[in-house]
């Protein structure tokens, strides 16, 4: 191996990196804020992706759709939860955010679909359309058993995994698709070359930690979610709902992973399950950050990227077995290093 | 049993079970505006129990009225909306926070020009947490925990504050000082239902009181009147009268 070579192989591991660490960031952030181990991030890695494939080559896309059926679902939810103490706020509420903010959503993609639109109308459209997707998880699948055991909400974030990758097949077909790349730019540094959408990957995955930094260093919001993640009975006691918490938890993954599908998408061909790996490969570099720290998980994915490209180029039909790998020793080393941690029952 | 009729909250003929065991049997109690009331008992007696069920935390069969609503269909949220604040037995705070955001956080639903007034009545209450509001929650002593934890709650402008053994594992003379901040927190207007195994300073502050024992109230009255009962003397004060022995 030559200093070429390996310096492809770094530059390639380090884009993949990057997304995989976007991917480990909205994991921790789910767990914390509401003790899901989020299996379906892959398929919002999918479903942004395919979305925004299907924009691009002026289809509408399936997950439009669903997002508007999950939306009818969540709000018989909402009156059913409600249904002793039913005011017009509630109702109100209820209404805005399940019936009429994915027929908007649904509405602006029909008509979008029909005339020739940019790249930044459709990406925007394929983030709305999955946060919206997201918001609606969980509200119809965990929110209902929010005090459940970390077992018993894992078993159904797996469920909803094989749930949403069967609607991805459904909406997007067999067959992998691509689209059109945010730039087609590129420069070269001595041997290596820089397309427009690997310094897109970079440029957006660094703003967007920088973002989620400041939304919980400096926002009430954020520093509500994160004081539901240290102590959900004391955020409950100074009116801290919740659900609210975890419903924000995961339309912002959705977001993440839906952003990270729309930059990949452009240089690897997705199909309806590619996004459980990387999914995956972000779990990987989570489970190195204990699910708890930010940092950690960033440095770990960057980590799995490289090992990932190393690795698929010295033996390459071992990629994935050496990259999942990893875990084994980080959750022995883990396992001695930690004290014996009771699940908090609240 | 409510005789001045303007009770702020009422809890009538309560009963708490974890599963079939009834920590809390057919307990009725009140609290009125600007009162303090205490429930003194033994360890174990069911007052945290019955605390956190007030506050929504445990589910419960009876009646419960704050501010003559019904609180029934209301989550733990909707009660700290309506002015009942707790200030739970393990203080519950945000460890790996400051003590300036656990404050901020305590005003989560209020206005920020409400805030800003709330930081300022804490931090005269507490100047301890004013020195210390960098610091996180987690590195504060027994002591100054438990006056984060009360301005936590005082920040969502309570109109009833709940304080579950807020001088449990505390030194004498910090004991004395949340005390002292009890009674001055009634000046400002606000009530308190305060749950002390420490009988004696609690029955020295509060206007009415309630002793509990296994579950149920065996006795009520003026503050006054029950530090004199004999057997709450010899039960919770620790002492006995000579020659005369415990009912």
């Amino acid at each position: 191996m030559n200093t070429t070579i390996m310096l492809f192989l770094v530059q390639d591991g380090i884009t993949n990196g990057a997304i995989y660490a976007l991917l480990g960031l909205a994991l921790v952030l789910v767990f914390a804020v509401t003790r899901v181990i989020l299996i379906p991030q892959g398929e919002f890695v999918t479903y942004g992706a395919l979305t925004y494939a299907s924009l691009s080559s002026g289809h509408v896309p399936g997950t439009a759709r669903l997002a508007v059926a999950m939306g009818v679902v969540a709000f018989c939810l909402d009156l059913y939860a409600g249904r002793r103490s039913l005011h017009r706020r509630l109702v109100g509420r209820a209404v805005a955010v399940n019936i009429i903010l994915p027929s908007i959503v649904l509405a602006l993609t029909s008509w979008t679909a029909g005339h020739p639109s940019g790249i930044a109308i459709n990406i925007a459209l394929s983030l709305m359309i999955v946060a919206v997707i997201g918001l609606f998880l969980y509200r119809i699948a965990f929110q209902p058993i929010a005090q459940a055991s970390v077992l018993v909400l894992l078993i159904a974030s797996v469920g909803c995994h094989l749930a949403m990758q069967g609607f991805g097949l459904v909406f997007f077909g067999a067959e992998g698709q691509r689209a059109p790349p945010l730039s087609t730019a590129s420069f070269t540094v001595g041997p290596l070359r820089f397309t427009g959408q690997s310094i897109a990957v970079y440029v957006i995955t660094a703003a967007l930690m920088i973002g989620l930094w400041l939304f919980f260093g400096t926002t009430l919001t954020g520093k509500a979610l994160r004081a539901t993640a240290v102590n959900r009975l004391g955020a409950r006691l100074v009116g801290i709902r919740t659900s609210l918490a975890g419903q924000i938890a995961f339309l912002m993954a959705a977001m993440i992973g839906a952003i990270s599908g729309i930059l990949i998408v452009p240089i690897t061909t997705l199909y309806y399950d590619t996004g459980f790996l990387i999914g995956l490969k972000g779990f990987v570099a989570g489970i190195i950050g204990g699910l708890v720290s930010y940092p950690l998980t960033a440095i770990a994915a960057l980590f799995v990227g490289l090992v990932e490209s190393f690795s698929s180029f010295s033996a390459s039909n071992f990629k994935e077995v050496i990259v999942f790998t990893l875990i084994i020793p980080v959750l022995v080393l883990r396992s001695l290093a930690a004290p014996a941690v009771e699940e908090d029952k609240d | 049993m409510n005789p001045d009729g303007n009770a702020l909250l009422e809890v009538a003929d309560v009963h708490v079970a974890y599963g079939k065991v009834e920590a809390v049997r057919a307990v009725s109690l009140h609290v009125a505006e600007n009162e303090i009331v205490t429930i003194v008992g033994a360890n174990g007696a069911g007052k945290t129990t019955l605390l956190n069920a007030i506050m929504g935390i445990l589910p419960l069969k009876g009646r419960t009225l704050f501010a003559g609503e019904d609180m029934a269909r209301l989550d733990i949220e909707d009660r700290v909306a309506a002015g009942l604040s707790l200030v739970p037995e393990h203080r519950e705070l945000f460890a790996t926070m400051n003590v300036e955001d656990n404050l901020k956080l305590g005003g989560f639903r209020m206005t920020k020009a409400a805030n800003a007034a709330s930081f300022e009545r804490v931090y005269s209450l507490f100047p301890r947490l004013k020195e210390r509001r960098k610091q996180f929650a987690g590195t504060l002593s027994g002591g100054e925990q438990q006056m984060l934890a009360m301005g936590r709650a005082l920040m969502g402008a309570p109109k009833l504050l709940m304080l579950d053994e807020p001088s449990l594992g505390l030194a004498p003379i910090i004991v004395a000082d949340i005390f002292r901040i009890i009674g001055e927190l009634r000046a400002s207007g606000v009530s308190v239902l305060l749950v002390e195994q420490n009988a004696q300073a609690a029955l020295q502050i509060a206007d009415r009181a309630y002793v509990m024992e296994l579950g149920e109230f065996i006795l009520n009255g003026p503050a006054g009147e029950i530090a004199a009962n004999q057997r709450v003397a010899a039960s919770y004060l620790g002492f006995q009268h000579e020659g005369e022995s415990p009912v």
